[in-house]
């Protein structure tokens, strides 16, 4: 019987920098694996963290670590050269072909825009698989935007609105928090287009209320949640919401359901 | 098939039995009370019969003996990882009704909830259960409510007195301990009336979750989490790694119990919590084990065993918490 338990040994292939506490791992890997699905990573002695899956490569994939808690200081501290311990993929991820052919809107706060960002890549490759992707992504500040190299090749193929919440006097990007864009979002056809927001809580329940301004049926709206999770099985506990497993069930759920989910 | 053997008789099956068995057992740690000059009755391996507390509902459940406090689950080395390696030895494992119906409980989480684990399915398949009839009920206990006073899903069936002992057993490893003994007719023995009555609220919903009675039993609540860790179903863990002070290139990873109602238990990297109230809390707990848990595997998680309430050191009382919803969201 397999152990689930017991973590893989995987390479570190390269580091992408984006800010001083949030890089990229490139990981090797090969298997199956979606956007939005997430691996239990971990440093032995230090603990696991669930991270969400950035990025989809060949043989690797990309998981955008934030130096926040025990085990990601870790992490950090002992990238270079070596591998880290992960299991997993876990949760259920996004279904991109059911994206296919709708008017795409994006909205992502911080590293939230971790686990859609296969959904952008995705669609920044094959334009016209949707009648049109839109990208709102907030961060803090300019010096906390991710991804930088990823939002010139998007700005090429999508309509990407890039925005931070302050930013010094003489910074000439978007100012404003996400939900600011939302109300004059060119939408041509409603009922043919489909929101994914995933961010903070509070960001997430102040768009989503942007979003039904604009009429937008409900189960038009993706949305992602971020919870504890000790074993990504369904075990732990941690991460249930009434009866739902956010490690199981989601951790992306259309907000019909999702909406119903309190902690 | 039930027999009647003398005291000394069951002696004797109990040491052959040890030779196959691990078995455990509520019994009295005299002195390990959480308070000065005070016991507590909690499972732990047996050696002998008389070992066993027989009168009293254990402080601590069964659970132990399939989920420890303190789990290895593998070691490290700098390079392997090593998968912590399980007895020989089958298991016996005795307890009452209330208990045996909240191993459906365990098995649901622990087996059916996702892919099989690993650690509790080895123990679980080594596992035979003795059941320990009930002949009054216990304090707080409301299993009769709760449908969970009876049970015929026992490998064995013992009661004892000073000189006999009377078993059912319906396991065939186990029936040739019995081959000699003489035989008779033999029903457990249960409760059919508990001090306390529990009705379950039917029409709980997500509304239900802005019901002040939450905050109103929570505000009395210090967040010890002794409600979570003497009840038979909660089944919660939170990872944990330790090195090892004399080489720090080894250590282990372990399962701990985790407490819904101790801070911490919902907190994500950057310090988000999603419950940050004991009312909140409290609701979280109360509606898994009679409202959600059931939702999604259909009946309810609670067994009515009634340790929560004896064990809360603030006397919140979950039975008269669950009556009061019954009422109020009919």
């Amino acid at each position: 019987m397999k152990n689930e338990y017991i973590p893989f040994p995987s390479q570190v292939k390269e580091i992408i920098r984006h800010t001083d506490i949030e890089y990229t791992f490139r990981m090797s890997f090969s298997g199956d694996v979606k956007p939005g699905q997430f691996f239990e990573v971990s440093i032995p002695k230090f603990g696991e963290a669930p991270i969400s899956v950035s990025g989809i490569g060949e043989d690797t994939v990309d998981l955008t670590i934030r130096k926040v808690g025990r085990v990601t200081n870790q992490i950090f501290e002992h990238y270079e050269g070596n591998s880290l311990l992960m299991r997993g993929p876990y949760g259920n991820g996004f279904d991109i072909a059911q994206f296919q052919g709708k008017e795409v809107v994006v909205i992502a706060g911080g590293t939230g825009l971790s686990p859609v960002k296969g959904i952008v890549d995705h669609f920044s490759k094959h334009p016209e698989d949707a009648v049109r992707t839109t990208l709102i992504a907030g961060f803090k500040s300019p010096q906390d935007v991710l991804f930088k190299e990823d939002f010139k090749d998007w700005e090429k193929t999508l309509n990407v609105i890039k925005t931070v919440d302050t930013a010094p006097e003489g910074y000439d990007g978007l100012t404003g928090m996400v939900t600011k864009y939302i109300p004059d979002l060119p939408l041509s056809d409603i009922p043919n287009t489909v929101f994914i927001t995933v961010g903070p809580p509070v960001m997430i329940q102040f768009t989503i209320q942007e979003i039904l301004k604009r009429k937008v049926p409900e189960e038009n709206i993706w949305i992602s949640h971020e919870r504890k999770m000790c074993c990504g099985l369904g075990k732990c506990g941690h991460c249930k919401m009434d009866s739902t497993y956010i490690c199981l069930d989601g951790p992306v759920f259309n907000y019909a359901k999702g909406k119903n989910l309190i902690d | 098939m039930g027999y009647q053997i003398s005291r000394e008789t069951a002696n004797q099956i109990f040491a052959q039995l040890k030779e196959h068995y691990d078995i455990f057992a509520p019994k009295v740690f005299a002195g390990e009370g959480c308070f000065s000059d005070t016991d507590v009755i909690r499972y732990g391996k047996i050696n002998a019969l008389d070992e066993i507390e027989w009168e009293r509902r254990s402080e601590y459940s069964f659970k132990e003996a399939l989920l420890a406090v303190n789990e290895t689950l593998f070691y490290f080395t700098e390079e392997e990882t090593t998968v912590v390696s399980c007895s020989e030895k089958r298991l016996l494992i005795f307890l009452r009704s209330c208990d045996l119906h909240a191993l459906k409980r365990l098995d649901a989480i622990y087996l059916e909830n996702g892919p099989e684990d690993f650690y509790y399915r080895r123990l679980r398949e080594k596992a035979s259960f003795v059941l320990m009839g009930c002949s009054t009920t216990c304090e707080n206990g409301f299993c009769v409510s709760m449908g969970t006073n009876r049970c015929d899903s026992y490998a064995l069936y013992l009661k004892i007195s000073e000189e006999s002992v009377w078993a059912d057993c319906k396991s065939q490893d186990l029936l040739p301990y019995f081959e000699k003994a003489q035989t008779c007719e033999v029903q457990p023995e249960y409760v059919t009336e508990n001090a306390e009555k529990v009705t379950l609220p039917k029409n709980l919903s997500v509304d239900s979750f802005s019901n002040p009675i939450w905050e109103e039993y929570g505000s009395r609540c210090i967040g010890c989490g002794r409600c979570n860790f003497v009840c038979p179903t909660c089944t919660c863990f939170t990872m944990q790694d330790i090195l090892y002070r004399d080489n720090e290139n080894v250590g282990e990873r372990r399962r701990v119990w985790a407490s819904c109602q101790v801070d911490g238990y919902d907190e994500i990297a950057g310090g988000i919590e999603f419950r940050k109230t004991q009312g909140e809390r409290l609701r979280f707990k109360v509606m898994h084990k009679i409202y959600d848990f059931e939702k999604r595997f259909g009946y309810p998680m609670c067994v009515g065993c009634g340790r929560c309430d004896s064990v809360c050191p603030e006397y919140i009382s979950y039975t008269s918490l669950i009556n009061r919803l019954a009422k109020e969201e009919a």
